[in-house]
């Protein structure tokens, strides 16, 4: 009897593991066709970045006047030359790195600091949440491109000035989540049992509140990854984000404006890697968010 | 030129005066243009308001009708194909498709005008024609959000218990949908229309340069490059309000329309 028992919990065991695989966000994830997809076009490149200088010629901002607004698949350039006869193709995958160094990088920044203020702010509550949300209003009152613009007015362009720039436009928006979140995560038992059994604040924070707003912060990075390769390549387009000759598919798109007649390649190449990009990070952090909060599922 | 200016006080006496002349409606004068700055902006207001208006009038439209037959077929096939545009348009950089659009519509076809905003003198059809693009342009993120958010808020109130009780009594499936599902789906929807008509107003920054077309954004765009701080601290100081005013008037609307939020009791 007692070794029937046994087997049985052992098989019953098997099946929890099982099912807890199955259902692990990383299972149901690779189920949604659609996430996979923004996945794959995401790998794809961040691989072209990382490979740039085995993939290319490694010389994105070598001049060829002689080989100007070449086009497609001419004198073997892939995706043809710009005005000043630079492989075009080599310059793409050099602008992703800058891409999506800025995106990744502005969503750090305002996704520390934006959790860090969401925390404090949701937790402490009184006088403390109230300073620090009206701030965050305020700040908001700024449409985020113009933000971002006002930003770099007073910065300077160059790379980290514009990760700086995106970086502190996204720290309201990703507080106002964060805070939300620990409102509901602070009345839950298991945080009043944690005060009650004396552990300090900072501890409470980051070891109990901190890793249950985890999913909401991923999903909304993933989503505003997206708006940052965006907000950068707007800034770039306007002159203001990163300087020339330095590739990034903002500034190769401002100098295919300027070619538009002579060139349309130039403009309709830069343009559609960041439309790809941007809707891979979409279609990925929409999937995130079926698989993380299945009530949003629609 | 330091003191006319009031350079050699300090920075507190500085944005004192500012902020009171500002509250007189003295926003400075602008060195580039040696106008007023109010003056500049109050000429270009109504130009931006001409793009932003019907762009977001034609994206409500084209929204609403597209999320709510996309809801009511959902899982055919054109609600596949209209969510995954709805996708694409959420994603689209702006200044791209205005480039695009000029390529294909003014360059290549030779049909719209590219740049300026026409005269009113040639007749308003030269003003319409020369709106078309950039309308166009503006209003696709616009188009998209609605069309997303209309099919999603319709999903949820289709399936509801009132929607259930209003088809047992035998009313008619099209009146049943666009009258009392759309009612009860429009709070989400009118978050989001003033949402996206303040951001219209921003994303006029992008579109204007695109288009050479003379509103707020081009008027910003210039002042930056020609580093006219009294006339960026302007812009922005009015597109701020806005922002917040349009907020504002959202939250009103929609204690209006939903008699479930109340402000005051803090429910």
């Amino acid at each position: 009897m007692e070794k029937k028992l046994g087997l049985d919990q052992q098989s019953q065991e098997e099946i929890v593991k099982r099912e807890r695989k199955a259902n692990s966000a990383w299972n149901k994830l690779k189920r949604n066709k659609t996430a996979m997809m923004g996945l794959v076009v995401i790998c794809i490149m961040v691989l072209g970045a990382l490979l740039a200088p085995v993939i290319t010629g490694g010389k994105p901002n070598e001049i060829h006047p002689v080989d100007a607004y070449l086009k497609f698949f001419e004198k073997g350039h892939i995706f043809g030359t710009d005005e000043f006869g630079r492989d075009l193709f080599t310059r793409i995958c050099y602008g992703a790195r800058v891409s999506l160094l800025v995106a990744v990088g502005a969503t750090i920044v305002g996704g520390f600091f934006g959790v860090a203020l969401g925390l404090i702010s949701g937790y402490a509550g009184g006088v403390i949440d109230s300073v620090i949300m009206r701030i965050m209003d305020g700040l908001l009152a700024f449409p985020f491109i113009l933000m971002s613009i006002i930003l770099m007015t007073v910065l300077g362009s160059g790379i980290f000035n514009v990760i700086l720039a995106i970086g502190i436009a996204e720290i309201p928006r990703f507080a106002r989540v964060v805070r939300g979140q620990v409102l509901i995560v602070k009345q839950e038992e298991y945080c009043n049992a944690g005060k009650v059994i004396g552990i300090s604040h900072p501890r409470m924070v980051i070891f109990h509140i901190l890793p249950n707003t985890v999913s909401e912060v991923i999903v909304y990075a993933t989503l505003n990854i997206a708006s940052a390769i965006i907000s950068e390549a707007s800034l770039s387009f306007l002159g203001l984000g990163i300087e020339l000759p330095t590739a990034s598919w903002g500034s190769i798109l401002r100098s295919g404006r300027d070619c538009l007649n002579t060139a349309p390649h130039i403009a309709a190449i830069s343009g559609l890697f960041i439309l790809l990009t941007v809707i891979g990070f979409n279609l990925l952090g929409d999937g995130i968010r079926d698989v993380l909060d299945p009530k949003m599922k629609k | 030129m330091r003191e006319t200016m009031g350079l050699d006080e300090p920075m507190l006496i500085q944005y004192r005066d500012y902020m009171l002349n500002v509250l007189r409606g003295d926003f400075g004068k602008s060195y580039s243009y040696n106008k007023p700055v109010l003056e500049l902006i109050a000429g270009r207001i109504p130009n931006t308001l001409l793009l932003a208006l019907p762009a977001i009038g034609i994206a409500l439209l084209i929204g609403l009708v597209i999320g709510v037959l996309s809801a009511v077929n959902q899982g055919s096939w054109f609600d596949y194909v209209f969510m995954m545009l709805a996708l694409v348009g959420v994603s689209m950089p702006i200044f791209w498709m205005g480039l695009m659009l000029v390529l294909l519509f003014s360059v290549n076809l030779g049909w719209l005008p590219a740049i300026g905003m026409g005269s009113a003198a040639k007749g308003i059809g030269n003003v319409i024609r020369h709106m078309i693009l950039p309308c166009f342009c503006l209003s696709t993120i616009p188009t998209a959000t609605f069309a997303r958010i209309t099919r999603s808020s319709i999903l949820e109130s289709i399936h509801g218990d009132a929607i259930r009780a209003l088809r047992a009594r035998g009313i008619r499936e099209a009146i049943v949908v666009w009258k009392y599902a759309l009612k009860s789906a429009l709070p989400p929807i009118v978050t989001v229309l003033g949402l996206q008509l303040a951001s219209c107003f921003a994303g006029a920054i992008l579109t204007e340069t695109i288009f050479s077309w003379p509103g707020m954004g081009t008027l910003i765009v210039g002042a930056i490059d020609n580093r006219d701080y009294a006339l960026i601290q302007g812009a922005v100081l009015v597109i701020a309000l806005a922002f917040v005013v349009i907020n504002m008037i959202v939250d009103v609307v929609y204690m209006m329309i939903n008699p479930k939020v109340s402000y005051e009791g803090g429910k």
